[in-house]
């Protein structure tokens, strides 16, 4: 898949997190997704966005547009050097929260995208995957 | 005595080194002029100029954190604070300061040119110095850039709640802007808190000024209608874009504890019955009644 677009954000800050929010929707547009489309990819990034900084102690998002043939695509990168996660499983299941949140953040993003990817070990930082195509 | 040697220079050539600087400034493509008047410019040369001359005279050293030099790292400050919120680029700013080389330079070596010692000398302490005042421009101005980035987030994050009263005992609460930051939920609760004081009996929150729902957002919407309720006061959810609705459903949030509404005018309706009020249409059999003693 092609790769026609990147840009790197820092999440440092809650600031950042609305940044990653305008610059995903951005790229959505430009993607030519519809409003339903934009509004998953975009609920989705702020979910994996929050994540990095509240338990990851912030990290960066690589945003990707791809095209695929006459397909045309959003690959979101989100990355940290924080604690990890002991159990994915567990993570990912609704209702599970170590922060007090609602912890539906995991999985719904992963419901909210076509591609959903997550890698994490304690000590080795977590990083999430999005992919959604138009 | 270097310090000597460069004070007698400015002050024998001040006004004429004032307008070569501001020269050096526009012809290094650094003056700006939509932003800032030629006037301007040649005000603040020739103060900084002779602020620089006083602290010369008073000063036996270049260090620029001493009491003498006051006035000139007052200067440097405030001309640097000021160009960064007019929009000056770092390097327009840092030539303000660097532009005053070139004709202080030229100056030296036509007073100088038959003793080269005593010009190499005198170059490069006066080039030290610019730098100094250089540097020190350019911290602020780093600095001042940094706190224009903060506050512009921090607008980022806020929240704007207009109170808009509908009726008696109807209250709407447009939310617009981001639910994000930490300080919301203690937005939402004060401005709640001052709701219920007003005996309000409901509460609509229209959300259709915030772009995204995401969990944090409805989590923070959920504990505004609880705490909503256990004061008395119902709240009804309106502004829930198709999008949204779709949204939240794969998110797999359960807002049926809560009325949710696409409009904020569906929610007036509902709040209307919950009072046991209703809107009906004028006829010629319920005209409006005549007002009674006039
Ligand atoms: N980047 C991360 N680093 C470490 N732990 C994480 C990260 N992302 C998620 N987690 C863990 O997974 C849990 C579930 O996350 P999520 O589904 O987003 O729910 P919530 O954010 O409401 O807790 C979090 O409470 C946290 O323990
Ligand atoms: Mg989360």
């Amino acid at each position: 898949m092609p790769l026609t677009k990147c840009e790197t954000l820092a999440i440092r800050a809650e600031a950042d997190v609305v940044l990653v929010r305008q610059a995903v929707r951005k790229l959505a547009i430009e993607q030519g997704f519809g409003l339903v489309e934009q509004t998953k990819i975009v609920t989705a990034a702020s979910e994996i966005a929050r994540n990095t900084l509240d338990y990851g102690g912030g990290g960066e998002a690589v945003l990707e547009c791809h095209t695929d043939g006459i397909r045309k695509g959003l690959r979101l990168v989100f990355s940290d050097q924080g604690p990890g996660i002991k159990d994915i499983g567990q993570a990912m299941r609704d209702g599970f929260t170590t922060g007090g949140g609602l912890g539906h953040g995991l999985g719904g993003a992963k419901r909210l995208v076509e591609e959903f990817d997550i890698v994490s070990a304690p000590g080795s930082g977590t990083r999430v995957t999005l992919v959604r195509w138009k | 005595m270097s310090d000597t040697q460069l004070h007698d220079l400015i002050s024998r050539h001040e006004v004429d080194l004032q307008a070569e600087w501001a020269k050096a400034i526009t012809s290094a493509g650094s003056a700006r002029e939509d932003l800032m008047k030629p006037e301007e410019l040649r005000l603040q040369c020739s103060d900084l100029l002779r602020r620089l001359r006083q602290a010369l005279k008073h000063g036996g050293t270049h260090d620029l954190t001493g009491p003498e030099w006051k006035e000139v790292r007052e200067m440097l400050v405030g001309v640097s604070r000021t160009r960064a919120s007019q929009g000056f680029t770092p390097s327009e700013t840092a030539n303000f300061v660097f532009s005053l080389k070139e004709p202080l330079f030229q100056r030296l070596r036509s007073e100088l040119s038959a003793k080269p010692a005593q010009l190499a000398e005198e170059t490069w302490s006066a080039s030290t110095l610019i730098d100094k005042m250089g540097l020190l421009t350019m911290e602020t101005f780093q600095q001042a850039r940094e706190d224009v980035i903060r506050r512009q987030q921090e607008a980022m994050l806020e929240l704007s709640t207009p109170v808009v009263k509908l009726w008696d005992g109807i209250l709407a609460l447009p939310l617009i802007g981001t639910l994000d930051s930490a300080r919301t939920q203690v937005v939402m609760e004060s401005l709640l808190q001052r709701v219920v004081a007003e005996g309000t009996v409901v509460v609509i929150l229209d959300i259709t000024g915030v772009p995204t729902v995401d969990t944090l957002v409805a989590q923070h919407l959920l504990k505004t209608v609880t705490a909503a309720r256990l004061m008395g006061t119902d709240c009804i959810i309106s502004g829930i874009r198709p999008q949204i609705a779709q949204t939240i459903v794969h998110l797999g949030v359960d807002l049926t504890s809560v009325i949710t509404k696409a409009s904020l005018a569906d929610a007036f309706k509902i709040a209307l019955a919950r009072r046991n009020l209703m809107v009906v249409k004028r006829t010629a059999a319920v005209a409006a009644p005549v007002p009674a003693g006039v």
